[in-house]
């Protein structure tokens, strides 16, 4: 029987849901009978190829982020918001309060210890977006795992669920946003 | 024959469950007394009730015991008991033979979308508030089952004032429900806080010569300072405390009875 394919991504976000998943310790070796993984920092495989589950942690700060989730979108059945900053943009969207370029200036020219102070602009480097965004408002999202991080046991509670074959229902004693 | 009348004639019925009532109390207090928890934001047992939050959203059956075919709601396209009304628990009152719906999936639906479009109009995030744990918003959002905003991120920039030396506010979690307006108004008897501006444009402005908190009466020791279901107002110094899961929602349910006295009475203790 084939595996279910799971593909993760972190985007505006801290990898600190990354490392919640791996909290799950010794289930993950159960879990590993039933899924494998494809596009993931756990893999390092760079592009993400027709997926059953998307797992995107963090929201979008900048050009790149928006591309990788369409890629995601286009390739995942199930695309899961995972965290606080995938769902309401999270600590990286507090910069919202702030104009791009004086947060640009603050880091880069006028912030204490800077040296040689100047914005960077290499063509390789991904534009900002003006404000930070959760992933809704970009691509359609089928469902959300709050928490910052979300718990071992959300990851488990939503991937048990889909795996055997049922609509997610987080139970409520699970649900926290912090 | 007499006495079994005379308590029916007493009693209003939430989701089947028959509540005595005293003359004078509403549907939320008669709730409340009966440990029968109805969602709400902007109510609190002693003040004036407000009725701005509409999480206390209920349905009573035949508060119009015969509606004719001209009642428009017949004529639009959902379906629609006609015969039921929408109220809000903490301000109408309790009367006899009130048949309630309180604790149903449609009204709970109603109220998540009332609690999303909260949390997307101001800047709720969780993560770096040390309401966090405390706060009725947050706990009344995982009581409805709350995973996501849903509406598009509004991220307004909202005005800090942290010129007070022990009390903070962050208006970037003002919900307007006024509890601090009434509570500095009606127990503190100082009027520091009211609402200004309609709409989206409404926000919660302090009375003193400069606008700035730190001009005006307000001490620690005010009701108006505690009773903050966010985290709008904040006593500083003391954000830690408690640490994040031993907090009052990490150990109690909502709709514990004698919770909101609990909290009361515990603001009370430690400012003495």
């Amino acid at each position: 029987m084939n595996k279910i394919r799971i593909a993760t991504t972190s985007l505006a976000g801290c990898f600190g849901c990354h490392m919640s998943f791996l909290d799950m310790d010794e289930r993950l070796v159960e879990l590993l009978e039933h899924v494998e993984f494809d596009r993931s920092p756990l893999t390092d495989i760079k592009h993400c190829g027709p997926c059953d589950i998307g797992l995107i942690e963090g929201g979008l700060c900048n050009a790149d982020n928006l591309h990788v989730l369409r890629e995601f979108r286009a390739n995942c059945r199930i695309l899961i918001a995972v965290g606080a900053c995938a769902i309401n943009g999270g600590v990286p969207a507090m910069r919202n309060h702030f104009d791009l370029r004086s947060c640009l200036e603050e880091s880069f020219l006028n912030g204490i210890g800077v040296e040689n102070p100047q914005i960077p602009d290499d063509v390789e480097l991904p534009l900002l977006l003006d404000k930070v965004r959760p992933i809704h408002e970009a691509v359609r999202i089928d469902y959300y795992l709050p928490g910052c991080p979300p718990s071992a046991d959300e990851f488990l509670s939503v991937l048990g669920d889909l795996l055997a074959g049922r609509i997610p229902a987080l139970p409520k004693k699970l649900i926290h946003y912090d | 024959m007499e006495a079994k009348a005379e308590t029916a004639a007493n009693t209003i019925n939430i989701d089947g469950q028959e509540i005595p009532f005293e003359h004078g109390q509403t549907i939320m207090d008669a709730a409340f007394a009966a440990g029968v928890y109805i969602p709400h934001l902007c109510h609190r047992p002693g003040l004036t009730p407000h009725g701005s939050c509409k999480l206390c959203t209920v349905d009573i059956r035949n508060r119009i015991s015969a509606s004719s075919t001209s009642d428009r709601r017949r004529q639009t396209k959902f379906t629609v008991d006609a015969d039921s009304r929408s109220v809000s628990a903490c301000t109408t009152p309790a009367a006899a033979g009130q048949q309630i719906s309180s604790n149903t999936p449609a009204l709970n639906e109603v109220r998540k979308t009332i609690t999303q479009m909260l949390f997307i109009e101001g800047n709720h995030l969780c993560p770096s508030c040390e309401k966090s744990g405390d706060c009725t918003l947050q706990a009344v959002a995982y009581h409805l089952g709350m995973l996501d905003g849903h509406f598009p991120q509004f991220f307004p920039r909202r005005e800090v004032d942290a010129s007070h030396p022990t009390v903070m506010l962050d208006r970037d979690r003002c919900i307007l429900c006024e509890l601090c307006v009434r509570a500095s108004r009606e127990v503190d008897g100082k009027n520091v806080f009211a609402i200004a501006g309609r709409g989206t444009a409404a926000h919660l402005i302090v009375n003193s010569p400069s606008g700035k908190l730190a001009d005006s009466d307000l001490e620690t020791g005010d009701m108006a300072v505690h009773i903050c279901p966010v985290g709008a107002i904040l006593i500083k110094e003391q954000g830690y405390e408690v640490p994040i899961g031993r907090r009052t929602f990490d150990l109690h349910h909502l709709g514990e009875a004698g919770l909101e006295k609990v909290v009361l009475a515990k603001t009370v203790y430690r400012d003495e």
